[in-house]
């Protein structure tokens, strides 16, 4: 028998009943300052516990810098963040509202989180200009792209952004044989025509000279503010032309966290260094 | 429709098919027709109907590509589409018969009848009408394209396991085709039509129709595979096919593109097999053959994989060699398949496409 009182609640109009309610995710909401929350999260492989209990904050128009020697989880942490990687228990959200452990690769792109990945990925068989054309942020359902044409706006763009990365040149060029250097532009490139919110940059100057080097740091320092970006880099030079906050992981959790010169001189921090 | 065209620009090789498909479309019917007999470039309509197959096969090996060179899924169970879309064809046929079987039962089947069935099952219904027929030669192949996609795609099976999905849907289906209680036929499949709309299928003029019904066939498949890949969304399945998980992180959903471009195939594979079916006669469950699927693979090789016309060529030269080869020398065609492989690896891994395309480098 039916109680008449979930009868009625049943023949209420008004009732929305929660499997009819659409699972979107809220679009980002950056009203408390914070773009990124990670709380308490373990990821362990085999056993081997790769992140663990690992609680990071960054603030919306961050530059963040994450340093730590090799092994310490730096890569798995992106992981996380962008749905390749589930984590075992803990909490990852985008601003106040977007559960990024409930949404995949895609989604999570398309939320505004781009990702440089540490060995430059880059479609070796495509242009330049089409590596760019294939990130620029849009519409990427299948209809959509099937019938996709380049505006005069967004060949300015991609034109643009080329100049920035010092590829213009290139644009007709086959990514695949760019140098290791202009692989990583290019995939630093692909990020901008993106357009994320939250950038994440694993190792941005492998492989660069010192000029690249100081003009990489150049681009993502005036990236912050409008953007958050978190640079995962061994550099210490490096770390320290672009850094304003250090966080030192080591063995899957925040070691220490500060300026430069604050964690370099944190005795913990130096005996992780120095233990290696 | 005009940007479909537009893709044609800057496509020379492409063009050429193109304008030799025009040229034999009007050629071949006419050299069949209208030149007497007795003339030199007279087509004899087993000739005419031999060219007609080529052509379907050229369109099913386009289709091949479309998923292989471009999406980089190595399909062995193409000719489960293409077998579809050939019993579509069939159960129209068998129904055009009508009471002219040889149990003159004017609704069921020949083998019905033999089978001591009463009714005709409910599947066959429809297939009396020659739109309903059209519809389900594109409609089925997609079904199980949209079904076998859906599952692998979306749990990201890649490389030789999906393959090897693909070669036991068809090797599946084939032992379900053998059946006598699934309804087609069994072993013997279906064949001894008579008409298709009404047209004898006899008569050299309807024998013309299919074939300039297969070049156009074949033409539009070129041009709507060609139109897919010079399109955005033909850069994401190269992206696909060489970097699958950098593309999602760029926001794509692979498995989607993945499950479109698959169902198109599927479809374009379809309907070659509904134009093959009543120019060569018969359809039976061999056509599910696994080793058939292979044989389209090894076409593509040949002509060249990720350039569509290369398909087609492949699949002219290599059914041309297996039709010379199965008539001089019956039992040799698998090895001749297997050496045909071997050597197109060894020395043209581009396949006969790379030839032309070295050519045009060194000028
Ligand atoms: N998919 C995986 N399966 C098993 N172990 C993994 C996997 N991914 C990472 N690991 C392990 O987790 C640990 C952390 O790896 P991670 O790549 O995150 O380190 P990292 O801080 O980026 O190091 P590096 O500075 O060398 O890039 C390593 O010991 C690695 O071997
Ligand atoms: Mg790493």
């Amino acid at each position: 028998m039916i109680s008449s009182s979930s009868l009625r609640s049943l023949l209420n109009r008004e009732e929305v009943f929660p499997f009819l309610v659409p699972d979107i995710p809220p679009e980002l909401d950056l009203s408390h300052g914070v773009i990124l929350y990670l709380e308490g999260i373990s990821v362990s492989f085999d056993g081997f516990k790769a992140i663990n209990d690992l609680n990071l904050y960054i603030d919306d128009g961050e530059l963040r810098c994450i340093i730590g020697p090799n092994g310490a989880g730096k890569t798995t942490m992106m992981d996380i963040i962008t749905g390749k990687t589930r984590p075992d228990i803990g909490s990852a959200w985008f601003g106040q509202g977007i559960n990024l452990l409930k949404l995949d690769e895609p989604e999570i792109a398309a939320k505004g989180i781009g990702r440089k990945f540490q060995k430059p990925t880059v479609f070796e068989e495509h242009t330049v200009h089409t590596n760019l054309e294939l990130a620029m942020a849009g519409d990427k359902s299948v209809w959509k792209t099937l019938k996709a044409k380049l505006s005069s706006e967004q060949k300015d763009s991609i034109y643009e952004v080329a100049t920035l990365i010092g590829l213009k040149e290139q644009i007709r060029t086959r990514a695949g044989s760019l140098s290791h250097g202009q692989k990583q532009w290019l995939e630093i490139g692909m990020l901008l025509m993106q357009s994320p919110k939250l950038l994440l940059i694993d190792e941005p100057v492998a492989g660069m000279t010192q000029q690249e080097m100081e003009r990489t740091a150049e681009l993502l320092t005036t990236l912050s503010g409008q953007h958050s970006v978190i640079v995962v880099e061994h550099d210490m030079d490096f770390v320290r032309s672009i850094a304003r906050k250090v966080s030192v992981l080591h063995q899957g959790s925040i070691l220490a966290e500060g300026t430069m010169d604050e964690v370099q001189n944190n005795q913990q921090v130096v005996e992780v260094y120095l233990g290696e | 429709m005009i940007s479909l065209f537009a893709s044609l620009r800057g496509d020379r090789a492409g063009i050429i098919l193109l304008i030799l498909l025009l040229l034999a479309t009007v050629a071949v019917p006419v050299c069949n027709l209208v030149v007497p007999e007795n003339s030199p470039v007279h087509i004899s309509t087993f000739t005419m109907a031999l060219l007609g197959k080529y052509l379907c096969y050229a369109l099913l090996a386009i289709s091949v590509d479309l998923v292989w060179g471009y999406l980089g899924i190595l399909s062995l169970g193409h000719g489960a589409f293409f077998a579809l879309g050939g019993y579509a064809m069939g159960m129209y046929l068998m129904r055009q018969i009508g009471d002219r079987g040889v149990y003159g039962n004017p609704l069921l089947p020949d083998f019905m009848v033999f089978l001591n069935w009463k009714d005709l099952p409910w599947f066959w219904h429809g297939f009396d009408m020659f739109w309903f027929t059209l519809l389900m030669v594109l409609i089925v192949p997609a079904l199980l394209a949209i079904v076998v996609g859906w599952f692998a795609f979306r749990s990201r099976v890649t490389g030789v396991y999906l393959s090897i999905i693909t070669q036991a849907m068809t090797y599946a289906l084939m032992l379900a085709f053998f059946r006598n209680e699934m309804g087609f036929g069994g072993n013997n499949g279906l064949t001894d039509f008579k008409d298709l709309l009404g047209f004898s299928l006899q008569s050299d003029s309807t024998r013309a129709g299919l074939f300039i019904a297969s070049a156009l066939a074949l033409a539009f498949g070129y041009i709507s595979c060609r139109y897919i890949t010079r399109s955005r969304l033909g850069q994401a399945a190269l992206a696909i096919r060489d970097q699958e998980a950098r593309l999602r992180f760029i926001g794509y959903r692979v498995e989607n593109i993945k499950l479109w471009i698959f169902t198109f195939s599927a479809m374009l594979a379809g309907l070659a097999g509904a134009l093959y079916v009543p120019q060569v006669g018969i359809i039976n469950p061999t056509e599910f053959s696994p080793l058939n699927s292979i044989e389209m693979v090894v076409w593509v090789a040949v002509g060249g994989r990720a350039t569509l016309y290369g398909a087609a060529v492949g699949a002219l030269l290599v059914n041309y060699a297996k039709s010379f080869l199965t008539v001089t020398f019956p039992d040799a065609w698998l090895f001749g398949l297997g050496a045909i492989f071997v050597l197109v690896t060894l020395f043209l891994p581009k396949g006969v496409a790379g030839l032309f395309k070295k050519q045009e480098a060194h000028r």
